[in-house]
C-alpha cells in the first residue's frame, strides 16, 4: 500500500499523463450535472462534484452494447454465422469514481462473475479497468453509503483512494492495478504521519455527516411471501410513472435485453439496458404479462433489490446507497421510506 | 400558493364526510426539497398529508385514466385543461370526477433554483408569499417566485382553472402581453440543416427512460408505439436515429391536445427541453387553427375532427 501526496496540479499533469496508457475516464460539467466521459480536450475533469447524474456503471456495462453481427447475403460464404463483435478491452481507468459506485460494481459482479455464470463482456470489461475512487468529504443527505456496508471512503473494490485534503490530493494504492497506475505518475511526495493521520480524520468526519438511518437487518428474516403480499405496494406505487429513471440511473441495475437489429443484409446482436418497470420487460410471447399491473413492477424492483438479492447472495442488499433514484424520482418515492416499511413489516 | 394546502385538506375531508368521493387526488409533501409526490387518499383520517406549494408542476391528470370510482381531484390551470382533453377523448367521465380547482401563481423551476445557488446542495426550501428561502449546510438565499418560474408558467395565459366543482380561492389575473412561442420562431428561422442539428444536440442526451411520455397524460395507448415488438416500431438501443424517431412521435401523438403544463420537463433525469417539440405543434394548432387544447368540452381537437364544411380548399 503506498500513500503519497500530489500538488492538485501535479495530480492533474499526472492524468494528462496517464493516458498514454489509459482510457481515461472522468467526471466532466455537461449543463447541470457531471457525467463520466473519456478525458480528452473536449473534456475537461471537474472534481468539484458530488456525484454524476448517470453511475459510471456504463464504461464497464454500456447502455446499448454490440454482441454479435452477422450478414445474410446468400452469396457470402459466411451467411447466417454469428460471429463476435470486435471489443475493446485495452485498459481503462475510471478517475474519481464514488466509492458507493465502487461498491455497485462489487454488488453486481456478483450477479455477472459468479461460479455458476460467467459474463464475458461485463468481465473483460472490468478486468481491464482500474477504479480510482474520490472520498467524498461532503456526502449528500439523500446519501445512505453507511447504511448498506459501504462509507464516503470505503476502501473495498477501489484499486486507488483518493482524499481531497484541500490544497493537495492523498492517493493511497490498494491493489497491483492500482500500484501500476500510480506508478505511471510522476511527482508526489510519500505522505507523512501527520498526512495519514488527517486523511483519516477526514474520512471519519465524513462518515458522521450520513444522517439517513435505514436499518435492513430484518429483510433477511422476512418471509417472502408476506412481504410480497403486503398490503403498502399499492399505496407505494401509485404516483410511479414506470419510467425508466431509477433503474437507468441506479448503479446496481444489472438487467438487459438482447435484440437483433437488421440493416438490409448486414445484422447486429446488440445487447440494451432493460428496466423492470417497463411492462414489456415481463412480456410473455403468448400475449401474457405476470406483472402486467403497475403495482407489481414497482414491487418487484424492490423486492428484488430488498429481498431477493438478500437471499440468493447473503450479502447485504442490492444497494449501494448512492441516493440517486432518492433525489432524481420524477414522483418522489424514496427507496428509504421503502426500506423502512419491508425492514419493520 | 402554500395557502392552499390546509384548504384541500378541509375540500377533502368535506368530500369524504358528504359521500362524495371514494377516492381524492392531490400532493403529498416530498421526502426531497422542492419534490412533492403524488397521493391518493381513501381514508378520511389520512387527508391531513395533503399539501401543496409552488412545486407540484407533475400533471394530475394522468392519475385519472380510465378510473372507474369517484374522486377529488386538485387542478390548476393546465391540469384543469388536460382533464377537460380526458373526458373530450373518453379516458374519465366527467360525473365521476369532484374538481377542486386551484388559481395557480406558477411553478417554480427547481433546476433554476439549482443553478442560482452554484449546485450547492439545497436541503430545505421554504416558500413565503412572492418569496422563497433556500438552505444549505453553509447557505442561505432569499429570492424571489417570479423570476424562477417554469418556462411554461412564465408564460402561461391559463393559470385559473377552466373547470371546477369548486374553486378554492379568487381567480388570480391572467397574463397578458406574454409570448409563448419566442424560442420556437428562433428554430422555424432556422434552415433544415441547422433544424437537424439543433434538434439533434436537444435529444443527445436522452437515456430512453421514457419519464417525459408516462407523465404525460395524454399518453395513455394501451401499447406503446415504442412498446410494439411483433412487429417492432422503433429499435431499443441507445442508437440516435430510434431515440430521435421516440421523441418526434411522441410529440405528433400530442399536437392539438398538449397543455404545455411542463411535467415532461420538470420530470427528465437528463435536463432535456423536449418542449421545444410540442410547443411547434402548440403554435401550428393556434396559427392554422385558433385552438388551444383543453379550454372547451364543446369541440375535439383539430386533428381528431372532420367537418365537410370546412373553409380550407383541400377538403372540398
Amino acid at each position: 500500500m503506498t500513500d503519497k501526496i500530489f500538488s492538485k496540479e501535479e495530480w492533474l499533469g499526472g492524468l494528462e499523463a496517464l493516458r498514454k496508457t489509459y482510457g481515461v475516464f472522468v467526471p466532466v460539467k455537461d449543463g447541470d450535472f457531471h457525467t463520466f466521459m473519456p478525458f480528452d480536450k473536449g473534456n475537461i475533469p471537474d472534481f468539484d462534484y458530488q456525484n454524476s447524474r448517470l453511475s459510471p456503471k456504463s464504461v464497464v456495462y454500456p447502455q446499448s452494447e454490440r454482441l454479435f453481427e452477422y450478414t445474410l447475403d446468400k452469396a457470402d460464404s459466411e451467411a447466417d454465422i454469428v460471429k463476435e463483435s470486435p471489443k475493446d478491452y485495452s485498459p481503462r481507468a475510471v478517475v474519481g469514481i464514488r466509492p458507493c459506485d465502487v461498491q455497485a460494481f462489487q454488488i453486481v459482479k456478483r450477479n455477472f462473475d459468479n461460479p455458476e455464470y460467467r459474463d464475458p463482456w461485463w468481465v473483460q470489461h472490468f478486468e481491464s479497468t482500474t477504479l480510482v475512487g474520490l472520498g467524498c468529504n461532503e456526502p449528500c443527505s439523500t446519501c445512505f453509503c453507511t447504511e448498506v456496508g459501504g462509507g464516503p471512503f470505503n476502501q473495498e473494490g477501489l484499486d486507488v483512494l483518493i482524499f481531497d485534503m484541500g490544497e493537495t490530493y492523498l492517493l493511497r494504492g490498494l491493489t497491483d492495478k492500482g500500484e501500476a497506475l500510480l506508478g505511471k505518475i510522476t511527482g508526489g511526495s510519500p505522505a507523512d504521519d501527520q498526512a495519514l493521520k488527517n486523511a483519516e480524520d477526514l474520512a471519519a468526519s465524513a462518515s458522521k455527516k450520513i444522517t439517513s438511518s435505514i436499518p435492513t437487518d430484518k429483510l433477511k428474516e422476512k418471509v417472502t411471501n408476506d412481504l410480497f403480499n403486503a398490503p403498502f405496494w399499492e399505496e407505494i406505487a401509485f404516483a410511479c410513472l414506470n419510467c425508466g429513471t431509477c433503474t437507468f440511473l441506479c448503479p446496481t441495475c444489472w438487467c438487459f435485453d438482447i435484440q437483433d437489429e437488421v440493416l438490409g443484409k448486414e445484422g447486429d446482436r446488440i445487447r440494451n439496458w432493460d428496466s423492470c418497470m417497463f411492462p414489456l420487460f415481463t412480456l410473455h410471447g403468448s400475449g401474457h404479462n405476470p406483472r402486467d399491473n403497475k403495482f407489481q413492477r414497482v414491487r418487484q424492483r424492490f423486492m428484488h433489490k430488498l429481498k431477493y438479492y438478500v437471499d440468493k447472495y447473503d450479502n447485504g442488499v442490492q444497494c449501494s446507497g448512492c441516493g440517486r433514484c432518492v433525489r432524481y424520482c420524477p414522483v418522489n418515492i424514496d427507496i428509504r421510506e421503502v426500506c423502512n416499511l419491508m425492514n419493520n413489516y | 400558493m402554500l395557502k392552499y394546502a390546509e384548504k384541500i385538506k378541509e375540500t377533502a375531508l368535506k368530500l369524504f364526510n358528504e359521500n362524495r368521493v371514494d377516492t381524492f387526488i392531490g400532493y403529498k409533501k416530498g421526502s426531497v426539497p422542492m419534490m412533492n409526490e403524488p397521493v391518493f387518499v381513501t381514508d378520511p383520517d389520512k387527508v391531513d398529508q395533503l399539501y401543496w406549494d409552488s412545486f407540484c408542476g407533475l400533471n394530475l391528470c394522468n392519475y385519472l385514466t380510465k378510473r372507474t370510482d369517484k374522486i377529488g381531484i386538485v387542478a390548476n390551470g393546465c391540469n384543469s385543461r388536460n382533464i377537460v382533453t380526458h373526458i373530450i377523448e373518453n379516458q374519465i367521465k366527467r360525473e365521476q370526477i369532484y374538481i377542486v380547482g386551484i388559481p395557480c401563481e406558477g411553478m417554480i423551476d427547481h433546476r433554476a433554483v439549482m443553478r442560482a445557488v452554484k449546485y450547492k446542495e439545497i436541503l430545505n426550501v421554504q416558500e413565503n408569499g412572492d418569496k422563497f428561502l433556500v438552505k444549505g449546510a453553509d447557505f442561505e438565499e432569499t429570492f424571489e417566485k417570479e423570476k424562477f418560474l417554469q418556462g411554461n408558467c412564465a408564460t402561461c395565459t391559463h393559470r385559473n382553472p377552466v373547470i371546477y366543482d369548486e374553486i378554492l380561492g379568487d381567480p388570480v389575473e391572467e397574463q397578458t402581453g406574454v409570448d409563448p412561442f419566442k424560442d420556437v420562431k428562433k428554430i422555424e428561422e432556422m434552415d433544415p440543416a441547422k433544424k437537424q442539428a439543433f434538434f439533434t444536440r436537444l435529444i443527445s442526451r436522452c437515456i430512453r427512460c421514457y419519464a417525459c411520455r408516462n407523465s404525460c397524460p395524454l399518453c395513455y395507448c394501451p401499447t406503446c408505439f415504442v412498446d410494439e415488438s411483433t412487429p417492432q416500431w422503433v429499435g431499443k438501443s441507445s442508437d440516435p436515429t430510434d431515440t430521435m424517431t421516440f421523441h418526434f412521435l411522441r410529440a405528433y401523438h400530442c399536437a392539438g391536445r398538449c397543455t404545455d403544463c411542463g411535467a415532461c420537463e420538470r420530470v427528465c433525469p437528463m435536463g432535456i427541453s423536449m418542449r421545444q417539440f410540442t410547443k411547434k405543434l402548440n403554435k401550428d394548432c393556434q396559427d392554422l387553427f385558433s385552438w388551444e387544447a383543453g379550454l372547451t368540452l364543446d369541440q375535439r381537437p383539430p386533428l381528431d375532427v372532420y367537418k365537410p364544411d370546412d373553409y380550407n380548399d383541400f377538403i372540398k
